[in-house]
């Protein structure tokens, strides 16, 4: 059996490496912060850290001091305000300093695909009359060969590592996905290396009894971590709620320095692993998050045997 | 200075603007905040039909609980299409699906173009804003945009710091020359007074106060000597049925009536 199975940390300590850039995405939903505390746990530093709303996962990483440069599209705590940690690097270099380097969603979708389909570059109408591509240079414009027309490009992204959060996959990473897709599909091609993280491993037959639900190949996929809740404060469509309140709490958090190195040797350095801090997390808090059942009809894909 | 007792908030009466707006529509960019709940009222008010679209990915939400955030969890659950963002990015909105674009910033100049991105300078920013977020595609795709955001003299300003999303450019026929597909800023919903552009060179216009706001105290929160509508008009207080809907379905607890 072709099983790709490993912990968070042995997959952290195979693929992530110092100086690496990482893709840990997901927009709003099926964020990975089972990594990113594994991550800062590793103590890995001088990393590049990819998401298109770094959100409060890269917070934490940001104060951790694992990064050295962001690239992103929307820097802020979705729904709260700013996210404070990566606020206090830019504008004060606590920590440490951080390079950026900016796009809009779109741009960033479209480096994706570039990187994910062997494209020299990504053509989207955005960007004009913007003050964008003069913050940075990566974002040009180019005629079309065809009416000479004028577009936008943006570079291809290909990630060192893509981390991606899921429902379910098997062992040999096949992984399905449903809710909010994201770039998930676009960021797993475009990266070297990828690690799924899911909610369940199920056979490879739930898989092939439904495959316009997989996402992601287990093809380009290198490792499969099994990590109950492991996108929490985050959510998994239909597993557990987003936790709208942990999200207000951080923004007070990470107001301050200090008290943000407080939660991290807490509930970060404080845990051997994500298990620890579900356990931590406690029964009442899931039983919160819990959402109710909202079945979808099976559907008849046919036997033609 | 208002001495009259108004039975309603103006962040109330700035998601009623807003939702009236909407009368018709067919399509909406839904953005953080109170767009979220405006839209909301329009869908149970003025605009049966429409269908609300977040750059989430997900076209024809019908959330059962107010969102925190544009990726909430409900906004799946009984949606008609959840999608890639490449698939929302390139089809829906690149490719002209999306009638009204909700936008909002920290600052706006006279022609309706936005900063999210910056307080002073870019390479040294006094405040790091969020940046663009799909906010830069919005405002150049969606037919109309419309801008809600409260009236101060530190967002309504002279200069921006930086254009994060272009609204009229220089103003005139700038966004044209660009052959921008949407037709840029239509309707500014504030909580003191509704400006739009209906002017030949597309510069902001007062053309309504909210009930009890004097002239005076709009032209003073604003950066530049405002350009006014010939009439001036009243905007029509928020309704009992939409301050029901709001209060009692919408946002019961009071998140977005601070």
């Amino acid at each position: 059996m072709n099983t790709k199975l490993l912990s968070m940390r042995e997959a952290i300590e195979r693929y992530v490496h110092d100086g690496h850039s990482v893709a840990i995405e997901g927009f709003t939903a099926f964020i990975c912060f089972a990594a990113g505390h594994e991550i800062i746990r590793q103590r890995k530093h001088d990393l590049t850290l990819i998401r298109m709303t770094p959100d409060v996962i890269y917070d934490q990483m940001v104060a951790a001091g694992v990064a050295r440069r962001l690239v992103f599209s929307y820097l802020g705590n979705p729904g709260v305000g700013s996210l404070n940690c990566i606020r206090r690097a830019i504008e004060q270099g606590i920590p440490a300093p951080l390079e950026i380097e900016e796009y809009s969603h779109f741009g960033m979708i479209g480096r994706y695909i570039a990187g994910a389909a062997h494209l020299p570059f990504y053509p989207l109408r955005s960007y004009a009359g913007s003050d964008m591509p003069a913050a940075n240079s990566r974002i040009q414009f180019v005629q079309s060969p065809y009416d000479g027309e004028t577009v936008a490009v943006v570079p291809p992204l290909n990630p060192d590592v893509a981390i991606l959060h899921a429902q379910r996959a098997d062992a040999a990473g096949n992984t399905q996905l449903w809710g909010l897709l994201g770039a998930q599909k676009e960021v797993a091609f475009a990266a070297h290396k990828v690690i799924v993280v899911v909610e369940e491993i199920v056979e490879e037959a739930v898989i092939r009894a439904d495959p316009n639900r997989t996402i992601i190949p287990g093809l380009i996929v290198d490792a499969v971590v099994h990590e109950p809740f492991g996108a929490h404060p985050s959510y998994a469509q239909g597993y557990y709620d987003r936790d709208n309140a942990f999200y207000l709490e951080w923004d007070d958090i990470s107001r301050d320095a200090e008290r943000t190195a407080g939660w991290l040797d807490e509930w970060v350095y404080g845990v051997k692993d994500r298990a620890e801090y579900v356990q931590k997390l406690g029964a009442a808090t899931r039983q919160r998050l819990k959402p109710g059942d909202a079945w979808s009809q099976p559907v008849n894909y046919g036997d033609y045997r | 200075m208002n001495t009259q007792p108004v039975p309603f908030a103006a962040s109330e009466m700035m998601i009623v603007a807003a939702a009236r707006a909407l009368a018709g529509a067919r399509t909406v960019f839904v953005g953080v905040g109170l767009p979220n709940i405006a839209c909301n009222l329009a869908q149970r008010t003025v605009a049966p039909h429409l269908e609300l679209i977040y750059e989430a990915g997900v076209y024809g939400a019908r959330p059962t609980r107010l969102p925190l955030s544009i990726g909430d969890p409900a906004l799946v659950s009984g949606s008609l299409s959840a999608m890639s963002q490449a698939d929302l990015f390139s089809f829906y909105l690149q490719g002209g699906r999306v009638e009204v674009g909700f936008l909002g910033g920290a600052q706006i100049d006279r022609f309706g173009n936005l900063n999210t991105t910056v307080i002073s300078a870019y390479a040294k920013p006094k405040v790091r804003l969020p940046g663009s977020g799909g906010a830069c595609e919005i405002a150049i795709h969606a037919q109309k945009l419309f801008y809600i955001m409260r009236l101060s003299r530190r967002a309504f300003v002279q200069q921006l710091d930086f254009v994060t999303s272009p609204g009229f450019l220089a103003g005139g026929d700038a966004r044209e020359r660009l052959s921008m597909p949407g037709g840029g800023p239509r309707l500014v919903i504030t909580d003191k007074a509704l400006f739009d552009f209906n002017t030949p060179d597309r510069e902001m216009r007062l053309f309504s106060l909210h009930p009890g706001v004097a002239l005076e105290d709009v032209l003073d929160n604003i950066g530049w000597p405002v350009k006014l509508a010939q009439t001036l008009t009243v905007t029509a207080p928020p309704t009992d049925a939409e301050l029901r809907c709001i209060r009692q379905e919408l946002d019961p607890a009071g998140l977005y009536r601070q």
